[in-house]
């Protein structure tokens, strides 16, 4: 249902106000890309920013070229007539610092030194993110975002906007989120940190002067990541023990269909992926944590937020399951915030939020109409 | 809005009041409660299309089964908890009355008689009771614990909740008198 938001191209917003960071640095300035879909209207009141996960960008709807392969990440999501309806909404898609497709990041070059920043680009976090975010937006002359739509890292950000800005956007739809990283989740990235660090060609973050990059890191990273984005019956389903060429080779070349499909994905990200965004990407999932400056209470992170709530789990999610998404519902319940949960059954794991059915899809366009 | 158990059951309902609906549906009678009496407040719910639809209608609405008891909730979260027509389907009965104890001052209950006269007529004929109120089969209904008024106030006794007031309806029409013959839905204001 619905349609493309057809060829579409990205902007650059220059941001000459220094950035005070998280980690203690700064930034004298900054450029983040994006991209916007649909019209906003004269009272500015239906602008939607759909902040991206992982491994996501400004990119989210329609193509750049009419031969493109593939079109934005959530196209299925975001278009006329599809949920978050271009024909109604302004939607704005922002690659966010440190990303690798156009924003500042550490293959950008420093301009105190002149050089590329490589390994001495900050560590960001996501209320780093949320406060650059804010910046363009009200370049744009928005006061209040009619809602923010994140999945996963996404949905992180989107809570982080309502606790930082609570008077700068209406509604929050926090999809497949957690309100923090558990131990195995950070064990996971770690992993995939480790298979970067370790690999001969990162040069300690500085491979761009040597005109290479960590592809086989980059290509274990991913793999591990595609695991535990998708659920044990999915990925039997999909793949079950099916070979390529329906014989055992005795042999360590690719055997089974699974591991060709991981390899094309790790192959396919490592082409374009920037080690230093991967790296710096999974740490500000690793420190994000609402609780930490509120007493190790999530109801207290809540307490002055404006926002309404949609929370939306997935059944089979075990990256970011259905239970801590409870956290969040409990967490708004204790003070008293409009909220609905919707936990979706899908057997498709974390994916699932980047995937069509009809319920999922059903549930985000009622509640923006709503 | 003409329906009559709405009606009362907004009746006992505070002003400004904070609600709990149990197995909401779509949210209707929260709807009707938000625009009579400015409540504000939740409605539980397990079923996907009810959820869309509970979005529809402009409601909070939490996707969660019951039988797993109100956690989320604090104590005394609530002025009201409604469990309205959900009464009979639950597996655990004796928690589910526990917990709205625990997280309201009021509570509103309302079920299907069963021991209204037409069904006591089918049952003396032979069959289990079909209605508009009991539409299943015997064999799919989610109406697992039926039981009659008088089960019901024994129910409450054992759980040491006081019955303030109670309404009987019959095809959306009160009854006034032999209401555990001639009601074929009840439903209760209690109190601890």
């Amino acid at each position: 249902m619905g349609k493309s938001v057809g060829i579409v191209e990205s902007k650059i917003f220059h941001c000459k106000d220094e950035l005070a960071l998280v980690c203690g640095k700064k930034l004298s300035e900054f450029d983040l890309i994006y991209e916007t879909y649909g019209k906003l209207n004269n009272k500015k009141t239906n602008a939607i920013f759909i902040p991206h996960a992982l491994s996501g960008n400004h990119h989210i709807a329609g193509k750049y070229h009419k031969n493109d392969k593939y079109s934005g990440w959530w196209d299925n999501m975001v278009g006329p007539a599809k949920p978050i309806d271009t024909n109604k909404y302004f939607v704005i898609g922002i690659n966010n610092l440190g990303g690798n497709d156009g924003s500042t990041s550490a293959k950008s070059i420093n301009p105190k030194t002149k050089k590329v920043w490589g390994s001495s680009f900050p560590i960001l976090t996501v209320k780093d993110w949320v406060a650059s975010q804010k910046k363009l937006i009200n370049s744009l002359g928005i006061e209040k975002l009619y809602a923010i739509v994140g999945g996963s890292l996404g949905g992180m950000q989107a809570m982080q906007w309502s606790i930082d800005f609570p008077d700068a956007v209406e509604k929050i739809l926090c999809i497949a989120a957690a309100p923090s990283l558990t131990a195995q989740n950070i064990a996971f990235n770690e992993v995939a940190r480790q298979a970067i660090l370790q690999d001969d060609e990162f040069y300690k973050g500085n491979f761009y002067q040597e005109k290479t990059k960590p592809k086989k890191g980059l290509r274990i990273a991913r793999m591990l990541g595609h695991i535990t984005y998708l659920s044990n019956d999915s990925m039997d389903k999909k793949f079950g023990r099916k070979l390529i060429q329906g014989k055992y080779n005795y042999n360590f070349q690719q055997n089974y269909e699974i591991e060709s499909y991981l390899n094309y994905q790790g192959d396919k990200f490592a082409m374009t992926f920037d080690a230093n965004t991967y790296l710096r990407m999974t740490k500000a999932l690793d420190y994000f944590d609402l609780e930490k400056n509120f007493k190790n209470k999530l109801s207290k992170v809540f307490a002055r937020i404006k926002a309404k709530y949609l929370v939306i789990s997935f059944s089979s999610d075990w990256r970011f399951p259905p239970s801590r998404s409870k956290e969040i519902v409990k967490a708004l319940l204790d003070n008293n915030i409009n909220v609905t949960y919707a936990e979706i059954e899908a057997e498709t794991g974390h994916d699932a939020f980047l995937l069509e059915s009809e319920h999922y899809h059903n549930t985000v366009r009622s509640y923006l109409r709503s | 809005m003409n329906r009559l158990d709405f009606i009362k059951i907004s009746e006992w309902i505070e002003p400004n009041s904070k609600v709990l609906d149990l197995g909401c549906a779509d949210g209707a009678l929260l709807k009707y409660l938000q625009s009579e009496k400015m409540t504000a407040g939740y409605g539980i719910e397990i079923t996907p299309e009810n959820i869309e639809k509970g979005i529809k209608n402009k409601v909070n609405i939490i996707q969660m089964n019951l039988e797993d008891g109100l956690s989320v909730f604090d104590n005394q979260f609530f002025d009201t908890v409604i469990l309205s027509q959900t009464l009979q389907a639950m597996v655990n009965i004796e928690k589910i009355m526990d917990e709205m104890k625990r997280v309201a001052k009021n509570i509103i209950v309302s079920f299907p008689n069963f021991g209204y006269w037409k069904n006591r007529l089918q049952i003396l004929n032979g069959k289990m009771p079909k209605s508009s109120d009991l539409p299943h089969e015997w064999y799919n209904t989610p109406n697992i614990h039926l039981c009659t008024v008088k089960d019901f106030y024994d129910l409450c006794e054992k759980k040491r909740l006081i019955i303030e007031d109670q309404l009987f309806l019959t095809e959306n029409q009160p009854i006034k008198y032999f209401s555990n013959l001639r009601g074929s839905i009840g439903i209760f204001k209690l109190s601890k």
